[in-house]
């Protein structure tokens, strides 16, 4: 954990100097607007993620992560599929939560394609994600109008998993 | 964020019944050092974000990626996304950024899925250990079309919508 957040930090920090000294390159006012820029984006969505974060894990400990598994089930078919879509967009927490999820699913006899619609759904609308992250970064329009064209897509995964079968 | 801010109530309260106020002060504590450990990332992020806004050429970017970029804008959103460093405090403000600097709905969605679905990040850092390489391998070539399709779709239903642009 330790290591790769290191890892994040490096990349991510490198990543801002590289593109700083870009900008630098370009000359001194286009550094200062887009750092200006830069920390007023910052002050603005500081109160949202507060809020996101703050709020997502009381809205995390109301839905414990045996219900969402119980939704998984081994049965199998097109309900099974939509029972895992529901279930990836209401699993809350990070990526191990998710994951691990998908994981005790398969042990506990779900079909491939349940997971893979649960990890392909949870990755595209995990509400805890969405609230935290995209709805303040992004404009509310795009983020609706992204989610509302995602929704094919956990069962399109689902129906090439069928079709071309387990690894 | 009136209904966030009303759910999050409504949870806490939840919360405070069952497990008292103790459980309501555990959890706000630990989100407390969550937010604090995220802070400078988000700032990383906004900053790039920045960045990128000024340093993109306008006209190069809604060429590429704008709404008459096609299937070619759609890959280079996918592409962007896949190999995008980071967690979310990056991919959203970039994706942010990209739009105000002419990436049409289509092209943003694309990039956004993509990084979702495609991105190394997560999927070596925690989908690989927890469901193994076979699954995260045989999950990620599913999913490989999906940012592209997704994008198109977005494009598709968006000119359909909005047939004189979008809305201010």
């Amino acid at each position: 954990m330790t290591v790769s957040a290191l890892i994040i930090d490096i990349t991510l920090w490198g990543s801002v100097a590289i593109l700083g000294f870009m900008a630098w390159q370009r000359g001194r006012v286009v550094l200062v607007s887009s750092v200006r820029e830069g920390s007023m984006d910052f002050i603005n969505i500081v109160p949202r993620i507060a809020l996101g974060v703050i709020g997502s894990g009381y809205i995390a400990a109301v839905i414990p992560p045996e219900v969402i598994t119980g939704w998984l089930g081994p049965d199998s078919g097109w309900f099974g599929v939509l029972t895992a879509v529901i279930a990836g967009a209401a699993t809350p927490g990070g990526p191990v939560v998710g994951f691990s999820i998908g994981a005790v699913a398969l042990k506990v006899g779900g079909g491939s394609p349940q997971v893979i619609a649960y990890v392909v759904a949870w990755a595209l609308f995990a509400f805890q994600r969405m609230i935290l992250w995209e709805i303040p970064f992004m404009p509310a329009r795009f983020v609706w109008f992204r989610a509302a064209v995602s929704v094919p897509f956990p069962f399109l995964a689902a129906a090439i998993a069928m079709v071309i079968g387990k690894p | 964020m009136i209904f966030i801010g009303a759910l999050v109530a409504v949870s806490a309260t939840l919360v405070w019944r069952r497990d008292g106020i103790d459980g309501v002060l555990k959890i706000l504590t630990h989100d407390l050092w969550l937010f604090a450990e995220i802070m400078p990332r988000v700032l990383a992020g906004c900053l790039l974000g920045g960045f990128i806004a000024e340093i993109l050429p306008h006209e190069k970017v809604s060429r590429s990626l704008g709404p008459s970029s096609g299937l070619k804008g759609l890959l280079i959103g996918t592409a962007f996304g896949a190999i995008l460093p980071g967690g979310p405090f990056t991919a959203y403000p970039v994706a942010a950024a990209l739009l105000t600097v002419g990436a049409d709905f289509g092209a943003t969605i694309a990039m956004v899925v993509s990084w979702t679905l495609i991105g190394y990040g997560r999927a070596v850092a925690w989908e690989l250990p927890i469901l193994g390489t076979d699954f995260t391998l045989w999950r990620i070539v599913i999913s490989l079309p999906i940012p592209v399709l997704a994008g198109w779709l977005g494009r598709f239903i968006f000119v359909r919508m909005y047939p004189k642009g979008e809305p201010s």
